[in-house]
Order: structure tokens, then C-alpha cells, then sequence
């Protein structure tokens, strides 16, 4: 598989007030084309802002993003386009992303328009009319002049499916797309973005805070977990869930209340030294994790920080302990 | 009222006026709380769930009207009408005897005042003016609730985290030692880690305080860590009510059924889920029958008739739906097929 899309260290660091957070800590990623790509993690960890860089709408501080081999950030008007044309965004709250003044058919006919993917009236109803059935507005003609609070949320959402449809994306980052749904309502969301990248061969990045979405939606690609601006571990899905290793890791998938009682209640838990999120502005010195794990080794963990560094079975973790284990089970 | 209940329901409707006519939010709605119990109330957006909740304190909008139905409270030996109680009684009612503690965090409070502020208003409109007790109470609470007592009382809102300011709530709501709790989507929009802080924190405060509990979630997962028994409500009504393990692994309403069926779980491996097709009903005009017929699976012609009422299903269990006792539905194997 060629990378698609790829991340070379990227720092994205904010102002507040005179002094600065590091949003996002020289993070290294590739996506592979056709690939389900899962950042999790709570917030204020980075996800988001690792997304909307991936999607070329925040420029990092240092680093590189290359698509397709192209640094995005050094290519010409043209490229630019055309990247910004391949990589589209679902946001989060289809309340707020849909103009509330235009109706379904405003906002599809727009970007079709644009970029030229039509010529005419016509072309662009009958274009319509296909995006509409395959995000399963049906039938289209009921959809197709209504306004956005004429529809539901579920269906607001489906809208903007297709607006990020119209321009033939390669890549689509949902950004927390289904969390402002009903549960009902949100595996159908799940069900046909699954489709949409089955049928179309669309790569995602699915940005969320659910860890039981990520595994449902990715269970055949991969999740990153993020840690206050770091990826702290990156495996296929399965592996991941069954078999977590970085701490934190462990600590998150411990701690999920699941929807079975017998199960949740029996869970072991995995316990943190302390429950305090640090603040980006102060930031732990070494691992920014040590502070609350319980496997910290001191004057190591609190001093240096740890690389990413691949294991044996392929995975990606950034943790001193881990990185020993794995090297002790080798011999 | 059964001697071990400390709240009943019965019948309870609630209306609400809008310009294309009347919302029945809650309809016949009828259940008992025990006393030490937590009842979670279930179900998608717009079922009824808040407004019930509400209703229980009498905190409704202007615009709703309790039409019928009866609220009975248990204080020591008295039973309470909470219904006829005067508005200078029920605000001594919410508070002392049932607080609720709301969704939205942050809106619950005043940006411009105090943590401490708050507080001592409270304690102050029920009659507690001792400034130094209130306070002494009020970081007794917070230590309780793992909050940092001294920063955290003289904080703005906005200086805490949603987690911090939910633990503020549910040590302010314990201030006055109530006995029944009213939580509304407790854990929805925090963290992972911070919902485990505050469901473990629940489960001491109980063991601390024993009130009861009823909270509102459309989180399945937090029915199935806390509640001792599930009501899952559709269109206003409750359609199911029974405990936890038989409705998370034998429910006996389909909607109860699709709804668990819809929650990915983490443990375990990949299930493949079916999400409920169509949407909730529209409480102005809702359909004739079993208000969920259109979207159930299970619907014959017998459904469109009538709305079935709760019938018991053994003595733990009354499930509203005509057809329970042809049906099978079990989740554990559905999940294997």
C-alpha cells in the first residue's frame, strides 16, 4: 500500500496569552489509501487538530504533510486545489455546517458548480439526485428542496455526506460526525460511511472519543490513540482492543462502561496514580503520562521522553516500559 | 404505596401547548421508586425522558401541564402529595427531599457568580444561614467528590472542567440531604476516564448518604453500571420496565431489543449492528396503535388497533407490547449468530 497521506513530525502549536500550548506534538502518520484510520482519545488531546492538519485547514507549526508524495503546504495554486478538492471534511455538528438559508439543493449545487463538475441546471439536479440515494436520503424528491431545519439531525448529517460527496473525494476526515446523534441513528450514519468506503473506495480518518465507535467503524483498519498532543499507540484494531499495551491505553479501555451489566460490572480496572489531565500550558517533563501511571519508573519516565518505537508484533507505542518488556520477550 | 417504596407514580400525563397543537410528552406514565433503588430511564431524544424527570419536581416549563396523575412521596411515615403541594412547599420539597442535577454543566450555573455563591443561595432559600456551617458542609462534599475543596469553591464556573463541574453539581444537589437524586445524562459530553470518576463516585456517595437514584440517559452503558432497574420509555410512555440483567439480556419489548442492538460494545469481538429504521414518532400526531408499529419488526395487523398498556411478564417485569409472549428475543445469542 503507498501513503496516501503522511504526517512528518508535525507540531502544531496555539498562542495563549504571551505563552503557548503544543496542541499537537511532533506527530509522524501514514494513511494508506482505503484504509479506516482512528484517532481516539478525550479531549483536548490533540485529535481534532491532528485532523483538520491532515485535512490541510490548519498549517502546522513545523513539520511536513505530504500527499501523495507532495508537500501540500509547498505546492502551487493548482495542486493546492485539487488537494483541498480530494480531502473533505464531515464536521461534527450538522447544525452548525449547513447554511441554514439554503436548501439541499443550494448547498450540493455549490461545490458542483465550482469546480466545474457541471455544466447545467439539469446536470447538477440529476448529479444530486445520485448523491442523495447513496447517502440514503429516499426518495431524493422529497429531500432535495428542503431546508436544513426541515430535516432531522441524522438527516442533516446525511446532507453533509453528500456535500463532501459532491467532489469526488479521495479522502474524508469525520470529525466526531455521529456523536450528535441518537444511538439509533448513529450505526445507520456508521453502516453507510462503511458502505460509502466499500463502494468508493474512500479513505477515512474518523476522529472520535468513543472507543467502541473507533472499534465498530475500523475494525479492519487501524487506531491511533492520542495523549495530550501524542500518539501513544497505533495498531490494527483487533489488536488494539484485545491486546492494548501502552498504559493508557489500557486505562481507557478499562475504564469504558459497556452496554451489558455483567460485563461492565466485572471489568478490572486498570488504576491511574491520579485522575488530574495535565494542562497543555505545563506540561509534564518526559512521558506526559507518567504523572498518572502506574508503571512509571522514576528518573526514566519523568526525565526522558520516549520515541515512537515499533514492536515485534508490528505495532506502534511510545512508552519506555513497554518498548523494555517488548525487548526483554525477545531475548 | 408498598412500605418499602419512597416514591410512586400513577398515571401521570403531561402536556405541552405549541402553535400546531398539544405534545403529549409523557403519557400514563406509572412506576415506583424503592427506597435505595436506582431506576434508569432510557430512550432516544424527544421520548419523554426530561420531561418526566421534571415533572417529579414540579419544574416544568410554562408552557407544560401536569393533565393527570398522581406524584406520592414517602417522608419518614407521612405520605406526601407532591401534586398539591403549595409552590413554597415544593421548593422545600426539591432540594431537601429530591434534587436534580441537570444536563450541561455549565448551564447550570451562573458564569458570573461564585461556586461558593451558589451555594450558600441555595442553602440560604431553605432556611440554612449559618455561613460557616454551610461552607464547613460544602468542602466536606467536595473532599468527597475528590475536588481540590478550597480552589474549587471560590472558582467561577468557567475556571472548571465539565468533570469538575459535574462533581460540583452532584455535591451541591447532596447538600441538603435529599433522599431521592435526579440525574439527567450525568456522564453524556465528558471523557472516558471522567466518566468512570463520576460512576464510581455515585456508587460511594450511595453507600455514604443511601438516597435513590433515577437518572435520565440515552447511555445505554450507564443503565447497565448503575441501575438496578430499567424503564425504557417510547413516545411518552414506558413500554418496558424490568431489571438490569433481563433487559439488557432478555428484553421483551422489541424496542428495548433494537435499541440494546444499536450500542457497540469494546470487549469482544466485532458484532455487525442494525440500526432502528425510521425515527422516533411525532408526539403532535403520533400513529394509531402501538406507537412504535412503523418501526417495528415485529408488527401485525393487530398492532394498529390499539395501544397496549404495561402488562406484567413475571413479577419483576411489565413490558407493553401485544405480541411479548410470541416473541423471542434474546440479545447474547443474537449476538453470536
Amino acid at each position: 500500500m503507498t501513503a496516501l497521506l503522511r504526517l512528518e513530525n508535525v507540531t502544531k502549536r496555539f498562542p495563549v496569552g504571551r505563552r503557548e500550548i503544543t496542541a499537537v506534538d511532533s506527530v509522524s502518520l501514514e494513511i494508506h489509501e482505503g484504509e479506516i484510520l482512528c484517532m481516539v482519545g478525550e479531549s483536548g488531546c490533540g485529535k481534532t487538530t491532528t485532523g483538520k492538519i491532515i485535512s490541510g485547514l490548519l498549517r502546522p507549526t513545523s513539520g511536513t504533510v505530504l500527499y501523495r508524495g507532495q508537500d501540500i503546504w509547498q505546492m502551487d495554486r493548482t495542486a493546492f486545489s485539487r488537494f483541498r478538492k480530494d480531502v473533505q471534511v464531515i464536521h461534527q455538528d450538522p447544525y452548525a455546517s449547513l447554511n441554514p438559508v439554503r436548501t439541499v439543493y443550494k448547498t450540493l449545487s455549490a461545490p458542483l458548480f465550482r469546480h466545474r463538475l457541471v455544466k447545467n441546471r439539469k446536470e447538477a439536479t440529476q448529479k444530486i439526485i445520485e448523491l442523495l440515494e447513496i447517502v440514503g436520503l429516499t426518495p431524493p424528491e422529497d429531500f432535495i428542496h428542503k431546508y436544513p431545519h426541515q430535516l432531522s439531525g441524522g438527516q442533516r448529517q446525511r446532507v453533509s455526506v453528500a456535500r463532501a460527496l459532491t467532489v469526488n473525494p479521495r479522502l474524508i476526515v469525520a470529525d466526531e460526525a455521529t456523536s450528535m446523534v441518537d444511538v439509533s441513528i448513529r450505526i445507520s450514519l456508521l453502516n453507510m460511511l462503511l458502505r460509502l468506503r466499500n463502494e468508493l473506495n474512500v479513505t477515512f480518518v474518523f476522529v472520535t472519543h468513543d472507543l467502541s465507535l473507533a472499534k465498530y467503524f475500523a475494525w479492519d483498519g487501524r487506531i491511533a490513540v492520542m495523549y495530550v498532543g501524542r500518539i501513544v499507540e497505533l495498531s490494527p484494531t483487533p489488536q488494539l482492543i484485545q491486546q492494548p499495551r501502552h498504559p493508557y491505553t489500557q486505562a481507557l479501555l478499562s475504564a469504558i462502561p459497556e452496554a451489558d451489566p455483567k460485563l461492565t460490572r466485572s471489568k478490572q480496572r486498570f488504576q491511574l496514580r491520579s485522575h488530574e489531565i495535565p494542562s497543555l500550558l505545563n506540561l509534564p517533563p518526559g512521558c506526559a503520562f507518567h504523572p498518572r501511571c502506574p508503571w512509571h519508573q522514576p528518573g526514566l519516565c519523568d526525565q526522558l521522553r520516549p520515541q515512537d518505537e515499533l514492536l515485534q508484533d508490528g505495532r506502534q507505542v511510545a512508552c519506555h516500559v513497554v518498548s523494555q518488556q517488548d525487548r526483554e520477550a525477545a531475548g | 404505596m408498598d412500605s418499602d417504596s419512597i416514591l410512586k407514580v400513577e398515571n401521570l400525563s403531561v402536556i405541552y401547548q405549541s402553535r400546531r397543537g398539544p405534545v403529549r410528552a409523557v403519557r400514563e406514565v406509572s412506576f415506583d421508586l424503592k427506597k435505595g433503588e436506582n431506576l434508569a430511564l432510557i430512550g432516544e431524544s424527544g421520548c419523554g425522558k426530561t420531561t418526566l424527570g421534571l415533572a417529579l419536581i414540579r419544574l416544568l416549563s410554562k408552557s407544560a401541564r401536569i393533565v393527570q396523575g398522581k406524584i406520592l412521596y414517602r417522608q419518614g411515615d407521612r405520605i406526601i402529595d407532591v401534586l398539591s403541594l403549595s409552590d413554597d412547599e415544593v421548593r422545600r420539597f426539591r432540594w431537601q427531599e429530591c434534587a436534580m442535577v441537570f444536563q450541561a454543566a455549565l448551564n447550570a450555573f451562573n458564569p458570573v457568580i461564585r461556586i461558593w455563591d451558589h451555594i450558600y443561595e441555595t442553602a440560604k432559600s431553605h432556611g440554612w444561614t449559618n455561613r460557616n456551617e454551610v461552607r464547613e458542609e460544602a468542602l466536606e462534599l467536595f473532599r468527597m467528590v475528590q475536588l481540590d475543596p478550597h480552589r474549587v469553591i471560590d472558582a467561577y464556573p468557567h475556571e472548571l472542567s465539565g468533570g469538575m463541574r459535574q462533581r460540583v453539581l452532584i455535591a451541591m444537589s447532596l447538600l441538603l440531604k435529599p433522599q431521592i437524586l435526579i440525574l439527567d445524562e450525568p456522564t453524556t459530553a465528558l471523557d472516558i476516564l471522567t466518566q468512570r470518576t463520576i460512576i464510581e463516585l455515585l456508587r460511594r456517595l450511595k453507600e455514604e448518604f443511601h438516597f435513590s437514584m433515577i437518572f435520565i440517559s440515552h447511555d445505554l452503558a450507564l443503565a447497565a453500571e448503575l441501575a438496578d432497574r430499567v424503564a425504557t420509555m417510547y413516545a411518552g410512555r414506558i413500554i418496558e420496565l424490568t431489571d438490569v440483567d433481563s433487559a439488557f439480556e432478555r428484553p421483551r419489548h422489541p424496542y428495548t431489543y433494537s435499541l440494546i442492538r444499536t450500542v457497540p460494545t469494546v470487549h469482544g469481538d466485532f458484532q455487525q449492528l442494525q440500526s432502528i429504521p425510521g425515527s422516533p414518532p411525532d408526539l403532535i400526531t403520533p400513529p394509531q396503535g402501538c406507537r412504535f408499529h412503523p418501526r417495528c419488526a415485529f408488527m401485525t395487523g393487530s398492532c394498529l388497533d390499539e395501544d397496549p398498556n404495561l402488562m406484567p411478564v413475571d413479577e419483576k417485569s411489565a413490558v407493553a407490547c401485544w405480541r411479548w409472549r410470541e416473541i423471542d428475543l434474546r440479545i447474547k445469542e443474537a449476538a453470536e449468530r
